[in-house]
């Protein structure tokens, strides 16, 4: 993202909202700037302000006359006077930020927009996570940290040496260049976005393993971890197994995502494949 | 939909936040999802919503690109229900939002009587979840737990302001403008009910709670921490 310096008038709403605090009012330029190298283009800014089209010298005038009279004047919070926010021509691998974290761009891998991933919430319909098993979302950066590639591998390595695999549709996962070690591609190491997921299922008899296992590795990365527990609930809608594990483990439960099973296959050739895998 | 997992506070704090949202599996159950996604938005508006949203378009309050700028002396906060439904034009999620049980069981029975055939989640307090369930008669089927927030948590802000900005789990409602906002409702500059608008604007699959935010921002202002 950048700043048109010929229409920005120093304002400074933008700086409070940018999730990362990547923009401040340059004091040489006295003109609003993004640092690039934190900026993870989730255009919250751009999408998120208000925007009018003020004349920008009007509005400098204006400004320096109400700072002269030491007058503070109420502006709106959430507008951008003068529509100065440019949008860059992203390529690679810098496009990588926007797919991560601007939630509107729709992940080319998945299909899915936000962070890309479908978990439990279709898995009335899907079946990624069954009886007996337990799907991890790992998600690094939220709220409002971020996180770089490099240090997200460290936990992709570790969950791959302890031999989980990882979930196929998820953009994470598709950005490795060796799935079996938790790899991310090099070109991208560098790169940082406003938080990413991290997919795997596992037995349900790994639950604790696994998560003792971030909380290892999580101290070593300098972002902090939202970790998500997916599970089947059996016929009556309970889970006797995981809840009481997370909680043994000092988790106080407090929110969950519930599937409440009304999805159903209605695609013409899901629904005739399910019918013969039925059939057999 | 994550987005609305992670959301910061007890149990008790969400006694006044239903999400209740519809996806489609893809290649499962996307092919004419769109007008199913509308009807589940559509029979959400008769229940009283405080916001509804498709992740591709926004909430019911939006910001502008082409502001007019006399519009500051009277800003519209009245959310525009019928512009999400029309506007939902593909394949995405679709999202009600409630601030009180009742409503959202309510919603939960009139989806399940549509027979809409995508999946529906809950997303709020697992008591409040099972209490909108067993209001229907039905069973959950799958449930994912939110284990809060770890790691190198010192990077955080205090609890009201995560507390308001944890509501896009999107991350487009920063912290510093949470921040900023109660400022603004402890100076006197701006209501709750404003500051509350400000931050759902920038929301970008309407799940942001803006009656939770008024009630947030209202208790901050009397906090001394």
């Amino acid at each position: 993202m950048k700043i048109d310096p010929n229409k920005c008038v120093a304002c400074g709403n933008c700086t409070y909202v940018c999730p990362m605090g990547a923009i401040y009012i340059d004091p040489v330029i006295k003109r609003a700037t993004v640092n690039a190298t934190e900026c993870v283009e989730c255009y919250a800014c751009f999408n998120g302000l208000s925007q009018e089209h003020l004349n920008p010298t009007m509005v400098r005038t204006m400004r320096k006359l109400f700072q002269w009279m030491r007058l503070r004047f109420d502006p709106e919070p959430d507008v951008c006077p003068t529509a100065a926010f440019a949008p860059d021509e992203l390529s690679w691998p810098r496009v990588v930020r926007r797919a991560f974290s601007d939630p509107r761009v729709p992940h080319e891998s998945t299909g899915v927009e936000g962070r890309g991933t479908e978990e439990v919430k279709t898995n009335d319909v899907s079946g990624r996570v069954k009886v007996g098993e337990v799907g991890f979302t790992i998600e690094f950066g939220r709220p409002g940290v971020g996180v770089w590639f490099r240090d997200m591998q460290k936990m992709c390595r570790a969950l791959a040496e302890a031999g989980v695999s990882f979930e196929k549709k998820n953009p994470v996962t598709s950005l490795m260049s060796d799935v079996s070690t938790g790899t991310i591609r090099e070109d991208i190491q560098n790169e940082k976005v406003l938080s990413a997921i991290v997919e795997i299922k596992v037995p349900v008899e790994r639950t604790e393993e696994i998560i003792r296992l971030v909380w290892k590795v999580e101290k070593e990365i300098d972002t902090v971890v939202a970790i998500g527990v997916g599970t089947r609930c059996d016929e009556n809608g309970e889970d006797p197994v995981v809840g009481p594990i997370l909680e043994r483990l000092g988790y106080k439960l407090e929110r969950a995502k519930t599937n409440i099973g009304l999805g159903r296959i209605t695609n013409v050739i899901a629904e005739k494949i399910a019918a013969e895998a039925v059939r057999q | 939909m994550t987005n609305t997992l992670h959301r910061f506070g007890n149990a008790e704090s969400f006694r006044d936040d239903y999400v209740v949202f519809a996806i489609a599996s893809r290649g499962k159950n996307e092919q004419d999802a769109v007008p199913k996604l509308k009807k589940f938005l559509q029979i959400a508006r008769g229940f009283n919503p405080v916001n509804l949203g498709d992740a591709r378009h926004g909430g019911a309050l939006r910001p502008s690109h082409s502001m007019n700028p006399l519009s500051h002396w009277s800003r519209e906060i009245t959310p525009d229900f019928e512009a999400v439904i029309a506007g939902l034009d593909t394949t995405t999620t679709a999202a009600a939002v409630f601030d009180n049980r009742a409503a959202a069981e309510d919603f939960v029975n009139a989806i399940k009587q549509a027979d809409l055939g995508l999946s529906v989640n809950i997303s709020t307090s697992i008591d409040g979840a099972e209490q909108c369930c067993d209001s229907a008669n039905l069973c959950r089927h799958s449930v994912g737990y939110s284990l809060g927030f770890e790691g190198k948590t010192e990077h955080l802000a205090n609890e009201d302001v995560l507390k308001l900005a944890t509501m896009c789990g999107h991350g487009m409602v920063s912290a510093s403008m949470a921040k900023k906002m109660i400022d603004w409702v402890k100076e006197g500059r701006r209501t709750p009910e404003q500051a509350a608008s400000y931050l759902t604007r920038f929301c970008s699959c309407g799940v942001f709670n803006p009656s939770r935010g008024k009630r947030i921002l209202e208790e901050a202002r009397t906090r001394t921490k």
